[in-house]
């Protein structure tokens, strides 16, 4: 089973960053990559990346199975993107150097190559940063520094909730589509997709209707433990800002302003090396 | 006399949405440090009791209430649910709905976190309430990882960590095994006896609540209390029988004996139990005069395993080498503790896993080559919650599913679902909403739904956890029948007298094994198999022992079998 929280404890200087750093830091780090097709930033964004990977004691094994979905993910993207538009990096360069036509509109220019690899640079910027923060940050310490930053603490802790409940909910997603499958709803690849959306309702209706009967016993045994009785809590696992959160922090907010600069000062979003 | 803590008078409840009330006119009051049973059937009123003594009612449940409920001198209904929290701690029948933390520390810390206690303070109660209730070296765990025991120990360290004077338990044995249900019972013992909380429980399951001393035992019907005294007087009178309610085991092989229980026989435990000499003889008379049931005859095998491993994509072995027979119109209990392999082993039967080694045949045919869905022509599985199978609206359509899919239409998709639907009693409502059934209607539907495919052999996953005696019966019953219709019947359960009444053979799971393939009786008197599947030994094999019976194990025996012929006109 894939968590998707799939915390990993080991002992590191991003694990000791709170969650909330974590989350502003992802926020920003990834608005920098966004803003930006600044081939000079794109390209020194994921190498600062995998040096944080090596810092953080994260294995690539241990990210694997989610980086090879979004590695297919960045190919489609990127398929799609020459697909419908071959030469949308002549359009953006403003130049056309042709290297070689694979047939009819479908040709191959130096401006075309050179926008998908900033588009491939911008994943590789961003998804090492988001792989990291599912692995370092322990999901109940993230609601308690979510309410530190300000979310309304009902908030914060109905998302260390939904975390408390996703294993439960990934079992019995399995059980149901067992015995499911006992009944003949068949959930293999040789149905076809109106099929298999057909299938997927007979699991989900029990799933959705079997977790309904939780919530009732959930919100009864909060109450009479005093859950929304005061303005605020406190966590157990909460802890407080250091000097390394708030500098990490500002190196983001930092990186986000110089890739926004460097957008300003060129009045474009992309670096141009054809003029 | 000591202070009341608990006083109801002259009080009456009525749910918003029903006609009748639930509570009637109840006068009820608990002293402190008291430690009171409260019994009775399924729809006396208990649990609804329970909330007005924790204050979901009237504070989360809506309805009309009269007279008055106090705690500890204060009328609950001029408080908040929030003050009545503070007073009366309650652990839920669910150990694993009531987990709310993500590990077991934050869970326990869970009430002063709301109460706003600095971190410091949380760290160190936590440690005194872990501490209290044994389950300190688990205090990074997540839910997932712990025994039903163990999340039951957090459950009671979350509600005593608030130092609260009343302690609610809400059917704590509905969900134990019957060691670890043992266990609780002489945990919440030894609580009451450090910290001199009044303690309240509700449980129908009498015997196993009475392993250690309870003050009072209060039993219920109707919304009234229809009995209110120490538990000796209780269990001498006739009153439990009438009222639905299982008395303890022994009891009932005296009376089988011709021995009138009294109360001051100490009959509450059988290891506090007073027989005088005469009763000793009568029991060893009954034994000797009572014929040994004949042998049933030995059928075709049906399903057999042979030497089948299994291990899970992580490595995991849960099964190492299992060889079980079935043979056909048998009604087989599979028991074990949690994690033993039982339901791994079920999953393999059905084709949900495939094992690496060893076969499987049924009927004399291979399974190995069938998929899921052709096996479950043969096998049905029947899943212990209904609500994780039920998928469609009308209960016809929900039965009806599975020939849907294998292309049975018209005529006899009708005739097929309306017969299983006669079986399952539920005919009547077939042109009903699923969702207008009750819970125990719900699992006929669903095993309606599994005998539409005509299958020779059930699997029912824990068929009875969380039902009482009267639901517990209807279920049985039902399956009984269905055994003597020539369906053989396999259960995965933790219950032992289910086993005990209704099963000729269980196949006891430990570590991935079988370590036991015997009757029922042989297996609850052997003292090896019980200690390693979480199992009780049988009052009555202490009963026996007591009365010096030459063959203690014969007796259980006998006496489960004059039993059922007792109970089976």
């Amino acid at each position: 089973m894939i968590n998707i929280f799939n915390y990993i404890d080991r002992p590191s200087p991003i694990h000791r960053l709170t969650g909330a750093t974590k989350l502003v830091c992802l926020l920003l780090w990834s608005l920098a990559a966004m803003v930006t097709y600044d081939t000079r930033i794109l390209a020194l964004m994921p190498v600062a990346a995998l040096a944080l990977f090596a810092v953080s004691k994260i294995k690539f094994r241990d990210v694997k199975a989610v980086f090879w979905v979004t590695f297919v993910f960045m190919v489609l993207n990127n398929v799609t993107v020459y697909l419908f538009s071959p030469e949308h990096g002549v359009s953006v360069y403003g130049t056309r150097t042709l290297l070689f036509t694979i047939a009819g509109p479908y040709t191959v220019t130096a401006e075309q190559l050179f926008y998908h690899l900033n588009l491939i640079l911008k994943y590789f910027a961003s998804i090492p940063l988001l792989l990291l923060f599912v692995c370092t940050t322990d999901p109940s310490e993230f609601a308690a520094s979510l309410n530190r930053i300000g979310v309304s603490y009902k908030v914060a802790y109905s998302v260390a909730l939904a975390l408390r409940y996703i294993p439960d909910i990934q079992r019995s997603y399995h059980d149901i589509s067992q015995s499911q499958q006992a009944r003949g709803i068949e959930m293999s690849k040789k149905e076809s997709l109106v099929k298999r959306l057909k299938a997927a309702s007979a699991i989900l209706i029990p799933l959705i209707l079997s977790s309904m009967d939780r919530i009732e016993v959930i919100s009864n045994a909060m109450e009479l433990r005093g859950f929304g009785k005061g303005k605020t809590r406190t966590w157990y696992r909460g802890r407080a800002f250091r000097a390394a959160d708030i500098l990490c922090m500002a190196l983001c907010a930092l990186l986000l302003a110089v890739s926004i600069l460097s957008t300003a000062l060129r009045g474009s979003r992309y670096f141009n090396p054809f003029i | 006399m000591k202070k009341p803590v608990i006083e109801l008078d002259n009080f009456t409840w009525q749910y918003a949405a029903q006609k009748e009330p639930t509570l009637r006119e109840l006068s009820l009051t608990i002293r402190e440090g008291e430690k009171v049973l409260i019994c009775g059937p399924s729809g006396c009123g208990k649990s609804t009791l329970a909330h007005c003594l924790n204050g979901l009612i009237p504070f989360s449940y809506h309805g009309e209430m009269h007279g008055s409920v106090r705690i500890l001198g204060k009328e609950t209904k001029d408080l908040s649910l929030f003050d009545v929290s503070k007073m009366v701690g309650t652990v839920l029948q669910d150990a694993d709905g009531q987990f709310v933390g993500l590990t077991v520390a934050e869970d326990i810390a869970f009430a002063l976190e709301n109460d706003n206690v600095a971190q410091s303070e949380l760290f160190r109660r936590v440690d005194e309430a872990a501490d209290l209730v044994d389950i300190k070296s688990h205090l990074r765990h997540a839910p997932t990882e712990l025994s039903g025991g163990q999340k039951q120990r957090v459950s009671l360290a979350g509600v005593m960590v608030d130092n609260v004077p009343i302690l609610l338990f809400d059917e704590p044995l509905a969900n134990l095994d019957p060691a670890t249900g043992k266990q609780a019972i002489e945990l919440i013992d030894e609580i009451q006896k450090k910290t001199h909380t009044t303690v309240v429980i509700i449980e129908h399951r009498l015997e196993d609540a009475l392993h250690r001393d309870v003050d009072r035992v209060i039993l219920m019907q109707d919304g009234r209390i229809v009995a209110d005294a120490a538990p000796d007087e209780l269990l001498a009178s006739e009153l439990l029988r009438a009222q639905g309610i299982r008395e303890p085991l022994y009891l009932t092989a005296l009376r089988h004996a011709g021995v009138s229980p009294r109360p001051d026989m100490c009959l509450h435990n059988i290891e506090s139990l007073r027989l005088d000499d005469g009763q000793k003889a009568a029991v060893r008379r009954w034994f000797h005069e009572t014929p040994a049931a004949p042998k049933a005859p030995e059928r075709p095998v049906l399903l057999e395993a042979k030497d089948i491993r299994f291990a899970y994509d992580n490595g995991f072995e849960a099964l190492h080498g299992v060889s079980l027979t079935v043979r056909e119109g048998e009604m087989l209990a599979i028991v074990g503790r949690n994690g033993a392999g039982k339901s791994t082993f079920s999953k393999v039967v059905c084709g949900f896993e495939r094992q690496q080694e060893g076969t499987l045949t049924f009927a004399g045919q291979s399974l190995d080559a069938l998929s899921i869905k052709e096996r479950a022509d043969r096998i049905g599985y029947v899943m212990q919650n209904p609500n994780q199978m039920i998928s469609k609206v009308q209960i016809f359509d929900e039965v009806a599913l599975g020939l849907v899919t294998r292309g049975v239409s018209g005529e006899v998709q009708r005739r097929r679902v309306e017969d299983a639907l006669r079986v399952c009693g539920l005919y009547p409502f077939r042109n009903w909403p699923v969702s207008a059934l009750s819970f125990g209607q719900k699992k006929r539907v669903t095993i309606a739904s599994i005998l539409a495919l005509d299958p020779k052999m059930i699997i029912l996953d824990e068929p009875t956890a969380g039902q009482d005696f009267r639901r517990y019966t209807e279920i049985m019953e039902f399956l009984r029948e269905l055994n003597a219709r020539g369906v053989t019947v396999v259960m995965i359960t933790h219950d032992m007298h289910l086993m005990l009444e209704y099963c000729r053979r269980a196949a006891v799971f430990a570590d991935g094994r079988i370590i036991a393939d015997a009757s029922p009786a042989d297996v609850l008197t052997d003292p090896d198999v019980v200690a390693r599947a979480n199992l009780r030994e049988t009052s009555l094999y202490a009963l026996a022992v007591r009365c010096g019976v030459d063959d203690p194990r014969a007796f259980v025996q006998r006496f489960i079998d004059h039993d059922r012929e007792v109970r089976e006109p």
